[in-house]
């Protein structure tokens, strides 16, 4: 059952992640993101992470991309031209074939690892998030976003 | 026939799925005709009284006629987006619903009639009980969001555009206050879990252990967040007619219209249950000589329905501008400082309580 779960939702976030790349008009490629960030919610549920499932779809699916699709639509954008660009195609199917060789060479040389069992309650992931090493990042994370919120009201901001 | 344990688990599931959703559509055909009655009641009409009797047979009406309408797709629509927006909203209406409980736990009577593994077993009155259901709700509520915006941009029409691009900015911006509004209840609870939340608002003195009393401001913030959520008056603007047609919806006719409606009060009808559980104690009995029970969750339930409805009676719309000015610099502010007293009396409000009674006596 969690199997054939897993199978479904790993074919979703694979497909519309090529919708992503493949589209031509930005607000299918919106789309079609929101629909990978919803698989890979369902992908972390499947795994016993109700909590981080949820995060997910709140911070990414519901937050995030409402505003990248709010942009979007205001600025009305219509389908992309793809005509340039013959080097930096080069350039990234270079790179592209290299990211594929290494997960390629990770995916043969070792054995996967059974999952380890963890608490993935709320409050278990609480008490490691809020406690010594994390606590740091978590606390250096939000003061990165609170300058960032800074830098975009000064830049947008008109002066009266 | 003998099930599995998986199987009977999912037959119970599968039951609790189909009468709960034929009791929503049942109780939404209900609050489209019991708005329309009210409303007119409250502005000295009839409203809805010729079919049947005192016209409780309109919603059927209203169906039939929405179902043989024509269906209509505008020739410059993107056309899978158009389709796919209604079906997604109504979908993400349903889903958030799944977690709020109606009751408690019930043993099943051991009749004879029951299949055997059926008697004696204990059914938990709720479709999904998560562990973190209230953030799940969030979650999902902050997808219905894309059913609008889909609506309104797919149709190619300026007004469904405007409609669809407002309400997203609406929503968003008072979905963080609605969140915020809860994290009050949740640090009173310490779980997310809405069963824990309604089991501590418990206490001898029945309704004054309620956390519409212990957290006035974050409920305060709740009811005029939740209203703006399912923008309904006097926060419609998304469907100012006035100014836009008829907003993300003007597009849509037949069935499809009536399916972006059902969502709109399914979501009416979540927001109404998670303050009845929130804030109301959910299925707790409001005076100690009476019991607990599904019931009193419906009364309440019931009774925040006929707010809304007595609120869309009531208050004009407001400007747009006043709406965003109100949510960000008075809403989000309110709750916050809420949260942060909330906080330090969670933290030290049993210690400080503690000392001064040492200091007593």
């Amino acid at each position: 059952m969690t199997a054939i779960l897993f199978y479904v939702f790993a074919a979703l976030a694979v497909g519309s992640a090529l919708v992503v790349v493949g589209q031509r008009n930005p607000i299918y490629s919106a789309f079609g993101l929101i629909v990978t960030l919803c698989a890979l919610s369902a992908i972390f549920g499947l795994l016993g992470s109700p909590f981080i499932a949820v995060l997910q779809v709140v911070v990414y699916a519901g937050a995030i991309m409402v505003l990248f699709l709010f942009v979007l639509m205001l600025l009305g954008v219509g389908a992309e031209d793809r005509k340039s660009g013959r080097t930096l195609k080069t350039v990234a199917a270079v790179l592209a074939a290299a990211l594929a060789l290494e997960m390629g060479a990770v995916l043969v040389g070792a054995a996967p690892a059974p999952v380890a069992s963890f608490d993935a309650s709320t409050r278990a992931v609480a008490h490691v998030l809020f406690s010594a090493p994390y606590l740091y990042v978590f606390e250096a994370t939000s003061i990165l976003i609170l300058a960032a919120l800074v830098g975009s009201i000064v830049l947008a901001r008109r002066d009266p | 026939m003998s099930l599995t344990p998986v199987q009977q688990e999912l037959t119970i599931a599968v039951v609790k799925v189909v009468v709960f959703f034929g009791a929503l559509l049942t109780l939404f055909s209900v609050m489209t005709w019991a708005e329309r009655r009210l409303l007119a009641f409250m502005q000295f009409r009839l409203g809805p009284n010729r079919t049947g009797p005192i016209g409780i047979l309109q919603p059927v009406a209203d169906g039939i006629k929405l179902f043989f309408k024509e269906e209509l797709i505008p020739a410059g629509a993107h056309k899978w987006i158009f389709v796919a927006a209604p079906a997604l909203a109504v979908f993400t209406a349903f889903l958030s619903i799944a977690v709020v409980p109606y009751g408690g736990t019930v043993t099943l009577p051991r009749w004879g009639l029951l299949p055997a593994w059926l008697q004696g077993r204990e059914i938990t009155l709720q479709i999904a009980d998560l562990d973190v259901g209230i953030l799940f709700i969030f979650a999902i509520s902050s997808l219905g969001v894309y059913g609008i915006v889909m609506a309104g941009w797919a149709a190619n029409n300026k007004y469904t555009l405007l409609g669809g691009l407002r309400s997203s900015a609406q929503m968003f911006s008072y979905e963080l206050a609605l969140g915020l509004s809860w994290v009050g209840v949740i640090l009173l609870a310490g779980s997310f879990r809405i069963q824990d939340i309604v089991a501590a608002q418990d206490g001898p003195r029945g309704l004054l252990h309620w956390n519409f009393v212990q957290q006035v401001v974050g409920f305060a913030v709740y009811l005029v967040a939740a209203t703006a959520e399912v923008n309904r008056t006097p926060f419609d603007l998304p469907e100012a007619e006035t100014e836009l047609v008829a907003g993300f919806h003007t597009e849509y006719s037949s069935m499809r219209f009536a399916l972006l409606q059902m969502a709109e009060y399914v979501n009416m009808i979540t927001v109404a249950a998670v303050g009845a559980s929130l804030f109301f104690g959910g299925w707790l009995s409001p005076v100690p000589f009476l019991p607990d029970s599904p019931l009193w969750f419906f009364l309440k339930l019931f009774a925040g329905l006929f707010f809304f409805i007595w609120l869309r009676g009531t208050l004009p719309r407001l400007r747009y501008d006043q709406l965003m000015a109100f949510g960000w610099k008075v809403l989000v502010p309110l709750a916050t400082i809420n949260i942060l007293v909330t906080a330090a009396v969670v933290l030290f409000g049993p210690g400080l309580l503690a000392s001064w009674r040492r200091m007593l006596g």
